[in-house]
């Protein structure tokens, strides 16, 4: 769902095509009608952006029927855990869960958290909201302040606990509540519900493939939630042939998100410090809680390493390991956000590493605009892309915005070296590290990021040398003595010596470390990246491990090094029983080895080696240690998955249907029309198109998305200069079903425009039974599509498609809904230059648009319905719920 | 060319009288594809890679050869041990001998200064020194010391930066690792997209 596979990751989607040919059942389920699809053993069309309320529906089927694989359920996930009885759910408020603030639009989570467990939580929403919060806990689970004590109910009859919660939550997405918001029928949906769990349970598994169809959502990270619950539910997670597999779309988009380009973070998904913490303790303790289990109790190690591989020997425990040279956030710093502050003349200079954001980032406008209002801009890159020209090639030119004699923006263009012309690691979309070696020299002034950045860096250094400026002692203290080869003043910094620091070393030998396990707090090792630590195991740089597949099994531990400590499927535990035998023969991955006392199977376990099946811990037990031995989510704070989230996501502990920002329906479930903790920004150069219950939404009435081609690479910088690919897709098209074809007098090849209150562009028409309308509700919406590969520059060109949308952000990520807005077409071109600023406007004026339109997010009735609080009568519990006696509640005691 | 030649020379009798009888390989050859040879041919040597584009990573051979100008990149194809792609490379990857060779790709820097209306050359060494200066300067007007409350924040507004998810490991980790430093951090990349 959410993926066109086949389009987009071709090579991979080979091997969807040989679990085919072993007998699998590959279903696609999405708006269009692609090349997946017509590979696929069933293609299911829905409304774009009604995933969840689709699998809520599936979520619904499993728990009416009880198709859980109910001993993994219990025994694995949070689901006999109880939730606080402040806990409110969309039920009992109209489509809001308790603690929501409409004045900030953000919640509270303090009631949502588990009964007697104590975790940390933030009454500063507002904060929340602005941090992108769940990238803060990447890797792991969210603090909890301690991983046992919780309040459970083995039987999961108790009505607070979360097998129940989920019950209730999902209880109206019945197959005719998927029928009339997705447009799906209730055959086709009990069609995929019956394939989904027939296909799963002891001796089965289910894949479940994802990649930017959800996450680009207002409530993106909500709908990989409704996928991995279902995973849980049918125990398909950590198990061989299962997963919620996400396919990234760069090639080291993984490793840049691991070692992040990403404000809100520091390597290995060490949250960014925020100007609350006054130490490294402070924020150590904001990280794990006291009695957290789990490898993120070791959060202390990973950071004094990370902060000795900063500043080297600048930093000593007396000096707090240099904490305080980090910069500390207070807010929302993502890229979208900044582009804003840039129009706002608050930003002054800009770097694009690689990057085309005057085509491809949401809202090309105002990315453009933000560029012409700075004091310079820095472009990298293989060849001259739009970013870097904007001040002559950008559309605004044609419409006077901008003017090269006008805008004071300074552009410096560096050539880049090419991924043969250096030596370095990429990491895949399995999270694994792969080496490339330099190939041949770059030509002229073509060189590597890495020359850029370390040079740049020495250069800076020696200006501020003899500085007594307090702000520039990061700067002189930073450690940047790293390996070059060649010689002269710009020599080429070594890529592998850089791959060794982040691997790590023990500072009191030299050696290189094999293992995170190896990290230690107290300044005696540096590694760059904890997760990375490894990579470098034996001293052998193992992401350039390049065995056979022909030489080696299935698992190929030996080609590449797949982070953490080579482990290829994560939280492989889970394909053993809690005895730790495999839950069947044909689906064994890893198991206890009860002779030699340790797990061991066909992938790197990812459990603490000898730790048994039946291992208690010790009440009061914190960290690894603190996993008892049918805990397999070990980075979780309570060693369990979770089906309901009592913190770490800031729009919901559930996943519940929202509508899109710009939809042409209202929400059938709920007064609660839109994700009412999503990001709007009202800004007169943001303008939003009407949505339920606000009028003029007719005046856009279809339903927007944009796509890939194999052909092309996302923004076209790398894709749109080469003659091969510019021949196999010359032009930009958007695709129409006959229907709305004859509806709007369009005609296959011809001109068409579509317009939005943001921009208006031009496609050529492709008339196609591939785009097929929806009848939804006694209505019918008809969808269209478009790739956004295109842009002013390069052998083909075409309008920006991307400037059809405009900035609304999932408030977890900061990532913008960009999957799903809504449009109109016309025949004909579109007009041009001051006309089109016109013609834009007085769309805006018939649809009523105004700053204001989409920013009121709330539209709950909270009073009419604040009535159905969960039931009270509570059945027997297992002695588990302890309300009566927290201190002696906790499951390992019990158990 | 004499009879017997002649009538050689049509694959109809190559394909009756020769070993491929269906008529696709040998048989049907002309004598131009048949002195075709692969590129790959001249390579004096072969290196590992990964193709630049989607994530899914599939391995790649570049073939390079030498003549007087210097070494080349003759051929970029799939690595057959690859146990992700199996030799295989879509479109893009495919393509990729024409993105590292091609003719578009630039090799100068290029500098636009403020209101002008064309490019100009600058040289590299030039070019990184008038950036280290303005960098500190962006810095310094963006500098933010502390919040409303007087807690530190230590950091600077001033300076922005895009892009990561087509580079390196290495190339990322130095690229935050300096910006932290400096005070930076709105420091972004594809992955936000
Ligand atoms: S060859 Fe195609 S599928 Fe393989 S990594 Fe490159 S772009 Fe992706």
């Amino acid at each position: 769902m959410g993926s066109n596979m086949a389009e987009a990751h071709p090579v991979g989607f080979q091997w969807v095509m040989e679990a085919k040919a072993r007998g699998a059942r590959v279903l696609h389920i999405d708006p269009r009608f692609t090349r997946t699809s017509a590979l696929a053993d069933k293609h299911v069309p829905l409304r774009a952006g009604s995933d969840i309320a689709f699998l809520g529906g599936v979520i619904n089927h499993i728990l009416s029927n009880d198709l859980d694989f109910r001993e993994y359920v219990q025994a694995y996930t949070n689901a006999p855990f109880l939730v606080s009885e402040e806990f409110a759910d969309t039920e009992d408020l109209d489509g809001l869960f308790s603690g929501y603030d409409p004045e900030t639009g953000t919640y509270d989570t303090s009631t949502w958290q588990y009964e007697n467990g104590l975790p940390e939580h933030s009454a500063e929403g507002d904060r929340h909201r602005e941090q992108s919060a769940g990238e803060q806990h990447g890797s792991g689970g969210p603090k909890l302040e301690s991983g046992t004590g919780i309040a459970t109910d083995e039987t999961l009859r108790h009505p607070r606990c979360v097998f129940q919660i989920l019950k209730r939550h999902f209880s109206r997405y019945t197959p005719e509540m998927v029928e009339r918001i997705c447009g799906v029928s209730r055959e086709d949906f009990l069609d995929v519900c019956r394939a989904w769990t027939s296909a799963s349970g002891r001796e089965h598994t289910a894949a479940l493939v994802y990649s930017v169809g959800w996450t680009q959502h207002s409530m993106g990270a909500q709908y990989i939630r409704a996928g991995a619950i279902i995973q849980l539910l049918l125990g398909n997670i950590g198990r061989p042939g299962g997963g919620v597999l996400a396919l990234r779309g760069h090639a080291s988009i993984q490793g840049s998100t691991d070692i992040p380009t990403l404000y809100n973070l520091l390597p290995g998904y060490l949250p960014m410090p925020d100007a609350r913490h006054a130490g490294k303790q402070d924020y150590v303790e904001s990280i794990r809680g006291t009695h957290q289990k789990g490898y993120w109790h070791n959060a202390d190690d990973y950071i004094v390493s990370l902060l000795k591989e900063y500043w080297g020997e600048a930093a000593t425990a007396e000096n707090d390991y240099c904490f305080g040279h980090l910069p500390r956030i207070d807010g929302d710093h993502g890229t979208y956000r900044t582009v804003m502050d840039m129009i706002d003349g608050k930003v002054f200079g800009y770097f694009l590493l690689g990057q085309n954001p005057a085509v491809g980032s949401a809202h090309g406008r105002l990315q453009r605009l933000g560029m012409a209002n700075l004091d310079w801009l820095v472009v990298r890159d293989l060849t001259m892309i739009e970013s870097a020209e904007f001040w002559r090639n950008a559309p605004e030119i044609e419409t006077g915005e901008i003017a090269a004699e006008r805008c004071r923006t300074e552009v410096f263009f560096f050539p880049a070296a090419s991924h043969v012309e250096k030596e370095g690691t990429f990491t895949q979309t399995q999270r694994m590290l792969q080496w490339r070696d330099r190939a041949v020299e770059p030509r002229g002034d073509q060189r590597s990021e890495l020359w850029f950045i370390y040079h740049l860096g020495r250069l800076l250094q020696r200006k501020v040398a003899g500085s007594t400026d307090d702000r520039d002692r990061p700067l002189q203290d930073l450690a940047w003595d790293y390996r070059t080869e060649g010689d002269g003043e710009f020599p080429e910094p070594s890529a592998d010596d850089v791959l060794r620091r982040i691997n790590g070393a023990d500072l009191t030998t030299g050696e290189l470390l094999d293992s995170y396990l190896q990290l230690r707090s107290d300044g005696t090792t540096a590694a760059g990246c904890w997760i990375y630590s490894g990579v470098y195991a034996g001293g052998v740089n193992r992401a350039r491990n390049r065995t056979a597949r022909t030489e080696q099994d299935e698992t190929a531990l030996e080609w590449g090094w797949a982070w953490p400590a080579n482990r290829r499927v994560l939280y492989n535990r889970a394909s053993a029983d809690p005895q730790g035998r495999p839950w069947s023969e044909r689906k064994k991955l890893v198991w206890w080895d009860a002779g030699r006392g340790e797990w061991t199977g066909h992938d790197v376990p990812d459990f603490p080696k000898n730790t048994p099946p039946g291992f208690e811990p010790e009440y009061g037990e914190a960290g690894p240690g603190a996993l008892a031995g049918d805990d397999p989510f070990i980075m979780q704070a309570d060693g369990k998955a979770w089906l309901f989230a009592p913190s770490g996501v800031v729009d919901g502990p559930l996943p519940t249907h929202y509508e899109p920002h710009e939809s042409p329906m209202p929400n059938l479930l709920y007064g609660q029309q839109g994700s009412p903790a999503r990001k709007v920004y009202a800004r007169g150069d943001n303008p939003s198109n009407p949505a339920p219950p606000e009028s003029g939404g007719e005046v856009f009435p279809f339903v927007f998305t944009a796509a890939r081609l194999t052909e092309h690479h996302t923004a076209g910088g790398m894709s749109r200069q080469l003659a091969y690919l510019s021949e196999l897709q010359p032009a930009l098209f958007v695709e129409v079903s006959p229907q709305l074809a004859a509806e709007r007098g369009l005609a296959n090849l011809d001109w068409a425009h579509v317009v939005t209150s943001r921009a208006a562009v031009d496609a050529r028409v492709m008339v196609t039974e591939r785009m097929r309308p929806l009848r939804l509700d006694g209505r019918v919406v008809h969808q269209v599509w478009m790739p956004y590969h295109w842009g002013p520059s390069g052998k083909v060109d075409g309008d920006i498609v991307n400037d059809l949308l405009g900035v609304v952000l999932d408030p977890n990520t900061l990532i913008q809904e960009s999957k799903v807005a809504t449009c109109d077409i016309r025949p004909g071109r579109r007009p041009r230059g001051r006309e089109l600023l016109e013609y834009l406007a007085e769309y805006r004026r018939r649809a009523g648009v105004t700053v204001e339109t989409g920013t009121h997010v709330m539209t709950a009735d909270t009073t009419a319905s604040e009535t159905a609080a969960p039931e009270t009568t509570e059945p027997e519990t297992t002695g588990r719920d302890t309300t009566a006696a927290p201190d002696t509640t906790d499951r390992e005691e019990d158990a | 060319m004499g009879v017997s030649d002649w009538i050689r020379s049509w694959p109809v009798y190559r394909q009756l009288t020769g070993a491929d009888r269906l008529g696709r390989g040998e048989a049907a050859a002309s004598p131009n594809s048949r002195e075709r040879r692969p590129r790959t041919v001249d390579a004096d040597r072969v290196a590992g890679s990964v193709c630049p584009y989607c994530a899914v990573g599939c391995a790649q051979n570049v073939y390079v050869g030498s003549d007087d100008t210097g070494e080349h990149v003759l051929q970029i194809e799939g690595n057959p041990d690859s146990p992700v792609s199996r030799g295989r490379l879509c479109p893009k990857g495919s393509a990729s001998n024409q993105l590292v060779t091609g003719e578009h790709r630039e090799d100068r820097v290029l500098y636009r200064p403020a209101y002008g209306t064309e490019w100009q050359e600058l040289d590299l060494p030039t070019a990184m020194d008038m950036l280290a200066d303005r960098v500190l300067d962006a810095r310094r007007k963006g500098w933010q010391e502390a919040d409303a409350d007087g807690k530190p924040l230590r950091r600077t507004q001033g300076i922005a930066s895009l892009g990561g998810a087509t580079l390196d490991n290495e190339e990322n980790y130095l690229i935050k690792k300096l910006f932290t430093a400096l005070g930076a951090v709105q420091i972004e990349n594809q992955a936000r997209i």
